[in-house]
């Protein structure tokens, strides 16, 4: 499978600082695809989401809508929003 | 069902100590922690001292994670978190699997006011500038009365009754009788209990308004806080946290717990605002009743009390209190037992006091000694006609006595009063 994909190095920096307090102590930020269910396969409370969607507006200086809230299921969906709200 | 119950854990966030050592320390030494406040004072409040346990983020560190205190600054939760882990590892509870639930444990942990923390003027503004939107999932659990016992469930996996009490000044002792009721019936085999309270302005803010806090001693903090003297200025704020696990003496007999002291009995009520009684004044009828049930339904009487751990805050009140002891006892003047108030050190911690004076009172059982009260150089006249001053130690004595009867009160006219005797093997 393969890494997290390549995206603008900032994001995935900011990205990886942001989520990496949330994985469980047995989960290491580098050695995830960025496939993985943030939820099912990370084992991060659904509630925590909300403060990690939060994080990443005030990180980026963007607003995600509710609409791309729901289709950010993984790392890479995240990085997605990130890219297309930056580039907008 | 009417089991016997024990104390086995303490914890304690206080301002005079952190830990239990450094707390039995300051009661040996009758160690003060008020100081001088600076933002009361730029914030023009008339009382410009408080009296605030001082948690650096190392110590935060030990036991939170770096998600926990990215997120959660409330300080009744943090102070309140601590005490009650500590309580439980003292106690030489195992810690628990993080697959199974305790359905025999659980969790009493009142606050007074969890909302008023100083974290929470930050959360307000967001939502007058229409930023709601980011507050995030950490707020509720901060602005929940049951803030601290949702987060010590969690932490212990306990399945028995995770809840919180708020009873104004009264929340501390009233978690513990609470939970001393539960055991008692057998409805749980180990009770964590105690008490929180949010600090800062916010908190102190109407308080001060009110005119009962101290304002004749911004310049010497350490005198602010003077309890049954006759020029008693107002109370000192303060906040804290203190913590005890109770549990039925057969389970504690069973693991070889350590204990501290067993609880005889206790009484809630309230004199109903009637009778003298307002929302903020005590009704004296109430008051009797409660410390005579308590005495009644410990199966002592009033003679077998060897000390009293007042309420005692550093007002008016304090002469109206030892009067309603006096009555609730019927003992002489020569008869009085001694008395101290934990206040004269750390002023008032308002729902996290009456658990930080039953750490106090569970200590002074375990070790023999009766901590004095600071600042009692002028006892007030009328309360010298009830109780000698040689009862009202101002250094801290040894204790041969077996029983300390404590009392707390507050806004609502509500009473608490609750019996420990010393464990003897």
């Amino acid at each position: 499978m393969e890494k997290l994909i390549t995206a603008n190095s900032e994001i995935l920096i900011k990205l990886k600082k942001i989520i990496e307090p949330y994985l469980g102590v047995d989960t290491k930020i580098d050695d995830l695809t960025g496939d993985e269910d943030l939820i099912n396969d990370l084992k991060i409370n659904s509630a925590h989401i909300v403060d990690i969607i939060i994080d990443i507006e005030s990180s980026f200086d963007i607003m995600i809508d509710d609409e791309s809230i729901n289709k950010m299921n993984t790392v890479n969906d995240a990085i997605r929003v990130v890219n297309q709200r930056i580039n907008q | 069902m009417n089991r016997r119950v024990v104390v086995t854990g303490l914890g304690v966030v206080s301002p005079n100590g952190i830990g239990l050592e450094k707390f039995e320390r300051s009661l040996q030494n009758c160690s003060s922690g008020i100081t001088f406040n600076q933002q009361l004072k730029n914030l023009r409040f008339g009382c410009n001292i408080s009296a605030i346990p001082h948690v650096s983020d190392e110590l935060k560190s030990k036991y939170y994670s770096p998600l926990f205190l990215k997120s959660i600054e409330n300080t009744a939760i943090i102070f309140g978190g601590m005490a009650g882990l500590d309580a439980w590892e003292d106690a030489g509870l195992p810690k628990t699997d993080p697959e199974d639930t305790d359905w025999d444990s659980g969790v009493i942990f009142g606050c007074g006011s969890m909302s008023m923390d100083t974290f929470i003027g930050k959360k307000i503004n967001m939502v007058d500038e229409g930023r709601s939107r980011w507050l995030g999932s950490r707020v509720i659990e901060q602005t929940m009365n049951s803030g601290t016992s949702a987060f010590l469930g969690g932490q212990l996996g306990l399945g028995n009754l995770v809840g919180s009490n708020s009873s104004a000044c009264s929340t501390g002792t009233e978690a513990v009788i609470q939970g001393y009721e539960r055991i008692k019936l057998g409805k749980a085999k180990r009770m964590l209990c105690g008490s929180c309270e949010s600090h800062g302005p916010y908190n102190w803010g109407a308080f001060d308004s009110m005119r009962i806090l101290c304002r004749d001693s911004n310049d010497l903090p350490m005198q602010g806080s003077r309890p049954m003297s006759a020029d008693a200025n107002g109370f000192v704020p303060g906040t804290g946290s203190g913590a005890l696990i109770l549990e039925n003496l057969e389970d504690a007999l069973d693991r070889g717990a350590r204990i501290y002291a067993e609880i005889l009995g206790g009484d809630i009520n309230s004199g109903g605002q009637r009778n003298g009684g307002t929302m903020t004044a005590p009704s004296p009828v109430g008051v009797v009743r409660c410390i005579r049930s308590a005495i009644e339904n410990s199966g002592i009487g009033p003679g077998d009390i060897d000390g009293i751990c007042g309420h005692l805050t550093s007002t008016m009140a304090d002469l109206l209190e030892i009067k309603n002891w006096a009555e609730a006892l019927q003992l002489k003047r020569d008869e009085f037992p001694m008395i101290n108030a934990l206040k004269s050190m750390i002023g008032h911690c308002l729902g996290s006091a009456g658990s930080l004076e039953l750490v106090a009172v569970s200590l002074q059982l375990y070790k023999n000694f009766f901590h004095g009260s600071l600042n009692i150089e002028n006892i007030h006249p009328e309360i010298e006609k009830y109780v000698d001053e040689t009862e009202i130690p101002s250094q801290t004595i040894n204790f041969e006595g077996e029983i300390i009867a404590k009392a707390s009160f507050g806004f609502g006219d509500i009473n608490t009063c609750i019996i420990l005797r010393k464990w003897r093997n």
